[in-house]
């Protein structure tokens, strides 16, 4: 335990570091405007490959439908705002209420959604995870809210009829989605960032998480042991689609248009490679991954067409890197020399390592 | 000894699990037919038979993953037919599976802790916001699971993966993960598959020590007939999901009809 505990404030540390180098580089005006305009998606990024890791890497789930709990946190979060924002002036207590609902509505709807999805497993489970995922996105798509003299106006498909042409004002316009108000600053993020990430640590690192991996390795075993599966799976489901609801309010509110067309499939494979090519189950790979290959392809932009040819290559080779046992082989022969045999902590540690 | 002979009969008196008239059908297969099984406290009771007889069907049902199509199973005065495995477990089975099902993706410590998971009461609240029941009852834990880890001689490797044991060893961290979960009933499946002679004869041990300082009531399904006589008080043999025969070790062993069952004409 004392181990985990160690590598779990490694991980912090590592992002806390840097966060602040980051934030002094570009304040010094070394980053350029662009990368530092990379940071606040950055740090929303990782929130979400953690939390997509709790699911995949911990509970052992493949889900496809990230995307979608993400999309509910961004909008309920978002409309919220909206709707607030002559009443609450102060923009941090209105994006902490959003964060909170926002968080609290991905909750429900992981909940509503865990409880058909988790009744099946494997290659099942992350098919109608997908559904789900696209079914939330379709449906955004397709609302419509106005706010007008006599109150606000919800409608499905169409923009609403009947209202007060005067003082209407559209919160949610369908396919053109919201536009919430700029609230979110970088330290935010990266607060939230860190209270996810301890949030999902300690979890890994107590009776629940050992529950969950207990499920996520065998599945008989765990029920032989007294663990109630369904209780457990649900557990974790729940608190992944929370935390992506979170990151969603931070998304919606760091931009000024988000139209519902982000939240598709695309978006939900793309946090799930963040998180397979940084390790299943492990934190600070998911952390890792995610800023290099969220950086890759800005970096490279000036190649133009060949940037993603270079991402595309770099995939492979860290997908390589981390599986094929040839590359294994080789790492463990680096690992053997002297050199890094006296860097190495006395007790040769066993598994979990970068847990 | 007659001190010894009273403390058995009282022990006969209460009886751990009583099995009446089991019956399992897949389709149109008698999978179990008729099944009747007494195990009395502190018993060590053996379920011999040959391959295909029915006997880990009988254990999947005593522990949930079936449920049978008819009878009842009592343990320890609860009826626990057609519950779900983990409230069976909580009722006081604990099981090993014929092959081996550890968490090979955690430690050896990690094992033995998801089988505590029931004894402490620390919830998921609790664990992410580090309130100080969770340290004070991760720490027991960390204490009981090193403490079952050294009765089978693997508190050195604790912070070992599951899967990088040894095959000996991982046959007993499953009995240990299993005596974790502190039950009352203890089910072997096949614990001396793939053992060489040594090994077995210190399973054997292993198997005694358990029941005796555990105080632990014992069912195991064996092959390997050294152990099942070595250890085994009294046995039921199935043949085709039918009962051959029950009844003291040594005289169901020579009964010329399990002799049959198992040779053949």
């Amino acid at each position: 335990m004392k181990k985990t505990t160690k590598n779990n404030i490694v991980t912090c540390g590592i992002v806390l570091v840097f966060f602040i180098i980051c934030s002094i580089l570009s304040s010094a005006g070394i980053l350029g405007s662009k990368l530092s305009g990379l940071l606040i998606p950055i740090g929303i990024y990782i929130i979400l490959s953690v939390s997509l890791n709790l699911t995949v890497g911990i509970l052992g789930e493949l889900s496809l439908g990230h995307a979608g709990f993400m999309c509910v946190g961004a909008y309920v979060g978002g409309v919220f705002s909206i709707l607030v924002q002559d009443t609450v002036t102060s923009p941090i207590v209105r994006i902490i209420l959003a964060i909170i609902i926002g968080g609290i509505a991905a909750a429900i709807f992981g909940f509503l959604i865990g409880i058909p999805v988790l009744r099946l497993r494997g290659d099942y489970l992350a098919i109608v995870t997908l559904g789900f995922g696209e079914i939330i996105k379709s449906i955004a798509n397709n609302i419509y809210i106005t706010k007008d003299i006599n109150g606000v106006h919800f409608s499905f498909a169409a923009p609403v009829a009947d209202i007060d042409a005067a003082s209407a004002v559209d919160i949610f316009k369908g396919a053109q989605g919201i536009k919430a108000p700029q609230d979110t600053t970088l330290l935010l993020v990266v607060i939230v960032l860190m209270i996810s990430l301890i949030v999902i640590m300690n979890l890994v690192d107590s009776k629940t998480g050992r529950a969950c991996m207990a499920i996520r390795d065998n599945y008989i075993a765990a029920q032989s042991v007294g663990i109630n599966v369904t209780k457990y799976r649900l557990v974790a489901f729940v608190i992944s689609a929370a935390i992506a609801g979170v990151a969603g309010v931070l998304y919606s509110h760091s931009l000024a248009v988000l139209a519902p067309k982000k939240f598709d499939y695309n978006f939900s494979i793309l946090i799930l490679v963040f998180v397979v090519l940084g390790g299943l189950g492990s934190m600070r790979g998911s952390v890792i991954a995610t800023v290099v290959l969220y950086a890759l392809p800005e970096i490279f932009r000036e190649l133009g067409d060949y940037r993603m040819l270079i991402y595309a290559i770099v995939l492979i080779v860290m997908m390589l890197f981390n599986n094929a046992p040839y590359f294994i082989s080789i790492r463990e022969r680096i690992a053997a020399l002297p050199f890094f045999q006296k860097l190495k902590p006395k007790k040769k540690a066993v598994g979990g390592e970068s847990k | 000894m007659s001190e010894n002979k009273a403390l058995n009969t009282e022990k006969e008196t209460s009886v751990m699990l009583e099995v009446k008239n089991l019956c399992i059908q897949f389709g149109g297969l008698k999978a179990v037919d008729n099944f009747n099984l007494t195990i009395n406290k502190g018993q060590l009771y053996g379920l011999i038979g040959p391959n295909g007889a029915g006997k880990t069907t009988v254990f999947n049902m005593l522990t949930g993953v079936y449920k049978p199509t008819s009878g009842s199973i009592i343990l320890d005065g609860l009826n626990i037919t057609g519950k779900h495995p983990a409230q069976i477990n909580k009722d006081g089975i604990a099981r090993t599976f014929q092959n081996i099902r550890l968490f090979k993706e955690m430690s050896v410590l990690d094992n033995v802790k998801v089988g505590l998971h029931n004894q402490k009461k620390y919830s998921t609240i609790e664990g992410i916001l580090r309130l100080p029941r969770y340290f004070k009852e991760e720490k027991e834990m960390d204490e009981r699971a090193t403490e079952l880890l050294k009765v089978f001689e693997l508190d050195g490797e604790k912070e070992q993966l599951a899967s990088n044991l040894p095959y000996g060893k991982q046959r007993k961290l499953e009995i240990a993960r299993a005596l974790a979960t502190n039950p009352k009933l203890l089910l072997l499946d096949e614990p001396a598959a793939g053992m060489n002679p040594n090994e077995t004869a210190e399973l054997m041990n292993t198997i005694r020590f358990v029941r005796d300082n555990f105080d632990m009531t014992i069912l195991l399904i064996e092959h390997d007939m050294k152990l099942v006589s070595g250890i085994c008080e009294k046995v039921t043999v199935l043949n085709f999901g039918q009962e051959l025969a029950k009844g003291e070790t040594a005289e169901v062993l020579n009964d010329p009809r399990v002799i049959t069952a198992y040779l053949g004409e």
